[in-house]
């Protein structure tokens, strides 16, 4: 019997995928051998609009990035804005920064989390967790006016306080979150079949993290410990105690844990700040009337890894030149080492696995690279996916998490 | 890798010696370092390597003139931001490629190329990343002089 290469084409457009992307998996019978990832399905050409924005429009301009990490963006480029021209940020904004960005890092490991069990068929935790995910977004539009893109930042500062009427609804909205946070850490971390399904499953080793330069959950959980808010403390990250998750298997299963602990961590940030807010108190907005000329960095920890941006300003009020790096352009060529060896079963689970924004496999099919004749759907291989956790439940002798409400 | 934020600079003075066109350390977070287009791949081997620095990202920049590349390494953990800047002909901006250095770099060599003109010798995988494969060649729109965007 001979093996037939064949050519599985990911992409690039799909209505419920944010950032079109084309994945060419290359398979011979089960075994991935090769990928070739293309972009640029949906490149706006952002960082030259930004040349023709003012200082302020830019922020609105780069919270539209990303839908899910709408306030990564605007965080990193206020704080290369104020790099850049020596701005002062009142101490109060600080609090409120880090309050908005660890809301959104909790929605969004929450949106992964139901996401990744998706995947693996494990419907009921996708919309347990996608329940809960709702409580977060009700507090953001609470605070915010919005459940995403809160245009909460500005250089050097914010544009809404958080009212101390508000207060306690954050904090009975998360003390709420913690229960079912804990069951879903249970859940996924004792369950039989989640480990014989994601252990040792698309591995990335400490090196290949070195290499491709990966950030955020898929580098901390290859047991490489950077975590942007620890290494260079900004907004209110230096000013609370919190610690940095890491493991050192680098599979899919830990980046999974990496993420369901950090929502930890993200609810004990918010609660420092919160008792912080209430007692400092002064301008949340220093108001900078000037733009120095001079070039500046701001990074930030999106719920992805860092955002990186870069603005060179000449005194005017527009930048003359305006560099992104968001965290998946980093992060999705790890793809290429990930999915070698790996069958197609899994591939699906390893793609999502570094977070890419990316949501939804349907439109894929499988083509006979000599005849072009034999198709396989999306619904194909979102079964291959689910029939392998069959397999593998059956072989365990388990059913998979449960989540039991009574503990 | 160096111990403390201060050594970085020393470091690299000793490392790579006359190489070093200027230095300017706006803040102690921001170092500022321009070299010679052909000590690049030096640099890049020394913070990379030997000081174990973390590749951000580079940023090609059009200026009247030179073409500009700022390779920006990040010293985690020790809250510093280099930023290696190099400075290109207009007319035939050439570099070596650092991909083969550091992985990292292969999609944005890609990118400046198609966006900015830059050639990168020695890249190992060198076509378009985010511009369709048959984009019209010698346009490039980062350029100050690209006028397409109307169309």
């Amino acid at each position: 019997m001979t093996t037939k290469k064949t050519i599985i084409p990911i992409g690039p457009y799909h209505p419920l995928q944010e950032e079109p992307e084309f994945f060419k998996l290359h398979v011979e019978g089960e075994r991935v051998v090769k990928l070739d990832i293309e972009l640029g399905y949906n490149h706006r050409g952002i960082e030259k609009l930004s040349e023709s924005k003012s200082f302020e429009q830019t922020v609105f301009l780069v919270e539209r990035i990303c839908g899910i990490c709408s306030t990564s963006h605007p965080i990193a480029c206020v704080q290369a804005v104020e790099d850049a021209g020596g701005i002062e940020v009142p101490e109060r904004a600080l609090y409120i920064r880090s309050v908005i960005g660890e809301l959104e890092r909790i929605h969004s490991h929450l949106l992964w989390l139901g996401l990744a069990g998706h995947f693996l068929g494990f419907n009921t935790v996708w919309m347990w967790v996608w329940r809960y995910r709702e409580d977060v977004l009700d507090i953001l539009e609470l605070i915010t006016g919005n459940r995403n893109h809160y245009g909460m930042m500005k250089p050097g500062g914010v544009h809404r306080d958080i009212k101390v009427e508000d207060l306690p609804a954050i904090r009975k909205m998360l003390d709420g979150l913690k229960k079912p946070l804990a069951l879903f850490r249970d859940a996924v971390i004792d369950d039989p079949v989640i480990h014989a399904r994601l252990k040792g499953v698309g591995v990335l080793t400490r090196q290949q993290i070195i290499d491709y330069c990966a950030l955020g959950p898929t580098a901390r959980a290859s047991g490489v410990k950077i975590d942007v808010r620890k290494d260079h403390p900004h907004a209110a990250y230096g000013l609370v105690d919190w610690k940095v998750i890491t493991t050192e298997n680098g599979d899919v299963f830990d980046k999974a844990v990496v993420r369901i602990l950090e929502m930890f961590e993200s609810i004990k940030i918010v609660e420092q700040c919160l008792v912080k807010l209430k007692t400092v108190t002064g301008p949340f907005d220093s108001k900078p009337k000037a733009m120095l000329p001079g070039e500046g960095v701001g990074h930030y920890e999106a719920p992805r890894g860092e955002v990186f941006h870069y603005i060179r300003s000449d005194g005017t009020n527009r930048p003359v030149r305006h560099k992104i790096r968001a965290p998946s352009y980093m992060n999705i060529a790890t793809n290429q080492v990930a999915v070698i060896g790996q069958s197609v079963a899994d591939a699906t689970i390893i793609l999502a696995a570094v977070d890419p924004c990316y949501c939804c496999t349907e439109r894929l099919s499988v083509v006979d690279a000599h005849s072009g004749k034999r198709t396989l759907g999306a619904d194909e291989l979102m079964r291959l996916c689910r029939e392998k956790t069959e397999i593998v439940k059956k072989e365990v002798g388990a059913e998979g998490p449960k989540l039991d409400w009574s503990r | 890798m160096p111990a403390k934020r201060e050594e970085i600079v020393p470091e690299l003075r000793r490392k790579l010696g006359d190489k070093i066109v200027e230095v300017v350390e706006k803040s102690p977070r921001r170092i500022f370092i321009e070299v010679k287009p052909e000590d690049v791949p030096q640099t890049a081997r020394i913070i990379f390597r030997d000081m174990g620095a973390r590749f951000q990202i580079a940023t090609g920049i059009d200026t009247p003139a030179a073409i500009e590349i700022l390779y920006h390494w990040a010293f985690d953990s020790m809250d510093c931001v280099v930023n290696v800047k190099t400075k290109l002909d207009r007319n035939n901006p050439q570099i070596e490629s650092i991909a083969s250095i550091c992985t990292g770099a292969e999609w944005i060599e890609r990118e400046m190329w198609e966006l900015l003109g830059i050639t990168f010798k020695n890249h190992p995988d060198m076509r378009h990343l985010l511009l369709m494969d048959d984009w019209p060649k010698g346009k490039y729109p980062l350029r100050r002089d690209y006028k397409g965007f109307d169309k």
